[in-house]
């Protein structure tokens, strides 16, 4: 796997990104950074996490043609990376395997994480478990009460579930209270970060780690079509599966599409659509796209989908923004559920709302453009972790952001 | 002129409390902030609210929202210090600020503010000296101390760099974590501390951590001043929750007694 270190001033994208930590971690960086760089460059550790990618993880994950999709809507083909089909349901575990792997490698024993709607947590969890470590994840009190499920399931892999209570107890909280954990426990402890954002390395880290969805995307296509698709999409959170899905694309002909939370639409204040509307700042160390009121203070994001809930996003994603390479669209709740819908019905398949947001916009493209023209989509997770939410919206017949 | 020239050349261990502007009003900040020199405090850190406060442990995070609930913020904490300067308040003043605020009110302009409104060093937690370097020179043009940070797990090579850099004070991190009262220090404080010492020539402060007297006279045995936050702003917290509102003036009596007796007790002990 090739890892590509930003290089300008340390670990900037353009102007994004770089270190904004206290100076207790900055030891903790360095020493990180180094690790896996020298992980990296080891054949033994890129052997260990191949083969535990493919025979834990079930790689390589599909590429499946959506016939029925590409029918209906009578434009592009549209394909389907199929991350869902992963171990424990979601793009997640590529990053938390890699991590927990990095993190036994530096001889650390504990690990800590954050976690929004428990899917990194659990991905994290799970990692522990099978490679033998400790485990600390810190969820904001809110999303404990609103993912009890998932609570349940890091408990059941082992792992200590820490209810974060300040600020607004939400991922951003869980987020800040993880940090602060590591900052008194960094000499044993391994901070294991669940998307592109974070200070630098974290953020080539994790893109390095999720580039295997690309990779595969690359083959699979030129195995498939012998030609590279005209458009990927995908959604955007903190954007890992994004990242990992477009990296291995930058230096083609090949469109990149991110699709943002728009909630309840971008002209009120209830969404996550931090590239669209948000601006530059600093949090969680590092430079990037933050919804923000003008004196600085970060704002509560809304999306019904908890995975894309965050204030900031990944600092590659606000500098290939900046520089136009990729695109950001935003899809609300309501386009969400309805492709959701009709991705259930047309195809068999229940994905996570947050994918659901990039199929949303794929389905729109695709509509748009000629049959010759192909697009893929990062079918980033599966639904079954939504179902209760959505049976409040689809059976309960309103929208309630309290799900 | 400079203030911090004059706290230089001091004997006893520099006394820096630490308030949050204001919390819970900028009355009491200002109120506070006198008794606090009165008392002895040679410089002065005032806080400022944050949403997202990642250096801070959970009394400094509530006295935060409380701050930012009166409706505080740079700016008005700027000029609020101002309005000590009116009042009598003669010793240094530091602003304790996350980059992200400094960054929308806009660089530039915060350092003219402190300028206007006599406001001698800044000190921001999470910007590591990497990343410090234009605000420090913009720092520099505008005769404002910037005030780095090294922490137990900060290695030799950097150590030298940011104890080179200092002006004003050089702030020690005594533990690893947050900032909050505890009870042990981290063991390698002394070695840090002294060799922060070789290599600076403004004094050397520990901070995170200093609760009580005796920790106060252990510290200010190893170093050159003594920064204490959150036990000052858990005490104020509890005696302004204690009292009346016709009391006013009498938690603020009784703040002043909690100070004299930390720091009686500490610089006895140093002084012997």
């Amino acid at each position: 796997m090739e890892t590509t270190i930003p290089n300008e001033k340390k670990g900037r994208f353009g102007q994004f990104g770089g270190q904004f930590v206290p100076e207790t971690l900055m030891f903790a960086l360095e020493e990180l950074e180094k690790a896996f760089k020298e992980a990296m460059e080891d054949s033994s550790f890129l052997e260990k996490l191949e083969h535990e990618l493919v025979e834990y993880s079930g790689r390589p994950t599909p590429l499946t043609y959506a016939q029925n999709c590409t029918e209906q809507l009578g434009g592009a083909s549209i394909y389907l990376k199929r991350e869902d089909l992963n171990h424990t349901g979601a793009h997640k575990i590529n990053n938390a395997i890699g991590q927990v792997l990095l993190a036994k490698r530096m001889n650390k024993t504990k690990v800590v994480a954050e976690t929004g709607a428990g899917q990194h947590g659990v991905a994290v969890a799970t990692a522990c478990a099978r490679y033998g470590l400790s485990c600390k994840v810190f969820m904001g009190e809110e999303d404990v009460h609103r993912q009890s499920l998932n609570v349940f399931r890091m408990q059941l892999l082992g792992a200590e579930v820490i209810p974060v209570k300040s600020g607004s107890m939400t991922l951003k909280d869980a987020t800040n209270e993880a940090i602060r954990y590591w900052a008194g426990a960094v000499q044993d402890t391994f901070y294991c970060i669940g998307s592109v954002v974070g200070p630098h390395p974290y953020p080539t880290i994790v893109r390095d780690l999720q580039r295997i969805i690309g990779i595969e995307t690359r083959s699979q296509m030129l195995d498939r079509l012998n030609k590279l698709p005209d458009t990927i999409i995908a959604c955007v959170g903190g954007g890992s599966n994004a990242m990992g899905i477009f990296h291995p694309f930058l230096d083609d002909p090949v469109e990149l599409i991110g699709v943002e939370a728009a909630g309840l639409g971008t002209e009120t204040e209830k969404h996550a659509a931090s590239i669209t509307k948000g601006t530059v700042g600093v949090l969680h160390g590092s430079m990037t796209y933050l919804m923000q009121d003008s004196f600085g203070q970060i704002t509560e994001p809304y999306s019904i989908s908890a995975g894309l809930d965050y204030p900031g996003v990944g600092p590659e994603h606000a500098h290939l923004s900046e520089s136009g390479r990729a695109t950001y669209h935003t899809i609300t709740d309501a386009e969400a559920i309805e492709a959701l819908q009709f991705l259930s019905e047309k195809e068999g398949i229940l994905p996570a709302i947050e994918s659901a947001h990039a199929l949303a916009q794929g389905f729109k493209e695709a509509a748009s453009r000629g049959r010759d023209e192909t697009i893929v989509i990062c079918l980033s997770g599966r639904g079954d972790k939504d179902v209760s939410t959505l049976i409040k919206i689809i059976k309960g017949g309103e929208e309630d952001e309290s799900v | 002129m400079n203030r911090f020239d004059c706290i230089k050349s001091s004997e006893k261990p520099l006394f820096i409390p630490f308030l949050m502007a204001g919390d819970p009003t900028e009355k009491d900040t200002i109120d506070l902030a006198l008794i606090l020199q009165e008392e002895g405090a040679d410089v002065l850190e005032i806080g400022i609210p944050y949403s997202d406060p990642l250096a801070d442990g959970p009394v400094i995070q509530e006295a935060s929202k409380r701050a930012f609930t009166s409706g505080m913020n740079l700016e008005k904490a700027i000029q609020m210090i101002g309005k000590m300067r009116e009042e009598g308040l003669h010793i240094p003043v530091v602003l304790f600020t996350y980059y992200n605020l400094l960054l929308q009110l806009g660089q530039q302009h915060v350092v003219d503010l402190m300028n206007r409104y006599s406001v001698d060093g800044m000190l921001v937690p999470d910007l590591p000296f990497e990343e410090s370097e234009s605000i420090r020179n913009l720092c520099k043009a505008h005769h404002i101390s910037y005030i780095p940070l090294i922490a137990p797990t900060t290695s030799q090579e950097r150590l030298v760099k940011i104890a080179q850099s200092a002006e004003g004070f050089l702030y020690c991190v005594s533990s690893l974590g947050v900032t909050g009262e505890r009870s042990v220090f981290h063991p390698e404080i002394q070695r840090m501390v002294k060799e922060a010492s070789m290599h600076s020539d403004v004094p050397v402060a520990l901070g995170f951590g200093v609760s009580s007297p005796e920790q106060f006279n252990e510290i200010s045995k190893l170093c050159d001043g003594v920064i204490i936050g959150s036990s000052l702003i858990r005490k104020a917290d509890e005696l302004r929750a204690g009292s009346s509102k016709a009391e006013t003036q009498d938690w603020k009596e009784s703040f002043r007694n909690f100070v004299r007796s930390l720091l009686l007790e500490g610089v006895q002990k140093v002084s012997n």
